[in-house]
């Protein structure tokens, strides 16, 4: 790479970030004033599930463990954060950081007794097995977690609330949520992200190469977890409510779509297979109840004909682009 | 000292025995090669020394300490690294994160959380690629490589964790007589630049002969031969494995 490349890629890098960055200044006005509240609240689920879905692909897209569990996760976070602020007087802030913390102590533990088993099937069964445990125990245990009546209005302190508009709350998540994207964007080029993937393409070779693979494994769902936690956290926070749905195995289901319509391979692509997923959900609901089937096929037809999912689509096709442009 | 010693090793799967007690000395520095024809039980023997398989009887020792049965990981930590008979590489990775990935780990920064990799040990990680002869290959792909790059880039990958004894399970494994040649040319160039310590397995009698300082040679789990390549190529016993027991007109 020459100078003038150099420049050049500082130059569209920079304007990236300031096209990106006033996108996500104008857009909660423009959907407020131009559409509805209901576009800027879809917009913030968007966001959420999209910090879900990448910290999920930690695990599955760079680790290649097919987690069938990670709505433990999202459902402890959101869980832990809602029933400290309701039921004590735990401020806000303890509250939220409280609860990335359960999530990653939940993954350690699922994670100890998982990541040492070899295999997709036994791996996913086994996640999937304790994620249910989690439900059932929010589901029957009335007394603790309010079964399933679930927890509603969960207080929100004002800075932050929804009731009248949903801006606050768009930014505060929107801080949280690129601070996250940040790390794990960090983490995914680190040498440890190196690590996961050479374990993830040859646990043998890496094991041959001195590595500890269950150790690597472990940190990685562990820090899939956390975040997962604060997604989990920021739902709950979006929604004022919670039930034990958040922790049943179709929360898991669905952030696994999401990596599969969105593409693994590609860092931001498990966050266009969380917008495909709740905007095809939204909107899909309002003319049919089908629309599960709907979801079902286009994700047919996503893994038939772009197996690599729209984002590894789209970076194709941006790397032809760029190609041809070169010469 | 010998760096590696092997000492009364068994190792059975079922009724077979693959391994039979089995005495080896390895000398530091030397290039010793095992042969013996298919299921002599080779490859088994050097799943055994470097912790792939477990042991039913006997001891391995390197450089001094016991290693019998220890995690593989362990074991090439310690300073064996392992080439395997069917090429064994990160796929998915490009020929450059492949190296990187072993040079990384070797320089304990596995568990980095926060620096960018491709900015870290370039100048270490080109070095292997270049003494592998990949340097033009770095940003392919690894699984697209021929079976010949293949095999370089994960002695690359070996060489790279920075081992004192090197296991190669048929480097030269389905490559044309060329390539051939041009590999043991490199396993023994690298051999002695890093003065390592090199057993390898081989089908191709002429390699073995134009490499090896010292030949074993195995037939039905056991030690049948060990010596000089001049009192192998001498052995009866080997030349009746290889070429067939010489026809005795008394016995007809």
């Amino acid at each position: 790479m020459n100078v003038q490349d150099t420049t050049r890629s500082w130059k569209a890098k920079a304007l990236g970030i300031t096209i990106s960055a006033a996108v996500l200044i104008t857009l909660p006005f423009a959907l407020e004033k131009g559409l509805s509240e209901y576009y800027l609240y879809l917009a913030i689920k968007i966001m959420v599930w999209a910090l879900f879905a990448m910290s999920f692909n930690l695990v599955l897209g760079y680790g290649g463990m097919m987690s069938f569990g990670h709505a433990a996760f999202f459902g402890v976070g959101a869980y832990t954060c809602s029933l400290l602020l309701v039921k004590s007087s735990c401020p806000l802030p303890l509250a939220f950081a409280a609860a990335p913390v359960a999530a990653a102590l939940v993954g350690l533990i699922i994670g100890y007794f998982s990541v040492r088993i070899s295999g997709v099937f036994y791996f996913a069964t086994l996640t999937l097995c304790f994620a249910q445990l989690l439900f059932i125990l929010a589901f029957k245990w009335r007394s603790f977690t309010f079964g399933d009546d679930g927890i509603q209005g969960i207080p929100v302190p004002n800075i932050i609330c929804t009731d009248i508009s949903f801006i606050h709350y768009y930014f505060f998540a929107l801080g949280i949520i690129l601070i996250c994207i940040y790390i794990l964007w960090k983490i995914a080029r680190s040498p440890f992200g190196l690590m996961l993937k050479s374990i993830r393409e040859n646990a043998e070779r890496a094991t041959f190469v001195g590595m500890k693979v269950a150790h690597f494994r472990l940190v990685a769902f562990v820090i899939s977890a956390f975040f997962s936690g604060i997604a989990g956290v920021l739902y709950a926070l979006l929604e004022t409510s919670v039930a034990p749905d958040l922790l049943f195995w179709t929360t898991s289901g669905d952030v696994i779509l999401m990596g599969l319509l969105g593409g693994m391979a590609i860092f931001l692509g498990p966050a266009i297979g969380a917008a495909i997923m709740v905007l095809l959900n939204s909107f899909i609901t309002s003319y049919t109840e089908y629309w599960a089937l709907v979801l079902g096929i286009t994700l047919i037809l996503i893994v038939l004909f772009f197996p690599k999912g729209v984002g590894g689509l789209a970076y194709e096709l941006y790397q032809t682009h760029i190609k041809k442009r070169g010469g | 000292m010998p760096i590696l010693e092997v000492k009364g090793l068994r190792k059975s799967f079922g009724g077979l025995t693959a391994v039979a007690d089995v005495n080896l000395e390895v000398h530091e520095g030397h290039i010793h090669s095992i042969i013996g024809p298919n299921g002599a039980g080779k490859s088994t023997l050097f799943n055994l020394i470097s912790g792939y398989y477990s042991c039913d009887r006997g001891q391995v020792i390197f450089k001094g300490k016991d290693i019998t049965d220890l995690p593989p990981q362990e074991i090439t930590r310690m300073g064996i690294g392992r080439s395997f008979q069917v090429t064994n590489i990160f796929s998915g990775l490009t020929v450059f994160e492949n190296l990187l990935a072993a040079v990384l780990y070797a320089k304990g920064q596995g568990l980095r959380l926060f620096s960018n990799a491709q900015k870290m040990f370039r100048e270490e990680t080109e070095e292997v690629l270049s003494s592998v002869g990949l340097i033009d290959k770095s940003g392919e792909s690894a699984g697209v490589l021929a079976a010949g790059d293949r095999k370089r880039l994960e002695l690359g990958i070996v060489l790279a964790t920075g081992p004192d004894l090197l296991l190669l399970d048929e480097p030269t494994c389905g490559m044309s007589p060329v390539e051939t040649s041009d590999t043991i040319d490199l396993i023994r160039k690298i051999a002695e630049e890093k003065s390592l310590t090199v057993l390898f397995t081989e089908h191709k009698m002429n390699v073995v002969f134009s490499i090896s300082s010292h030949i074993t040679v195995m037939n039905f789990g056991a030690i049948i031969a060990a010596g000089k390549p001049e009192d192998i190529r001498a052995n009866q016993q080997v030349q009746e494995i290889y070429f067939g027991k010489r026809d005795d007109p008394s016995s007809r």
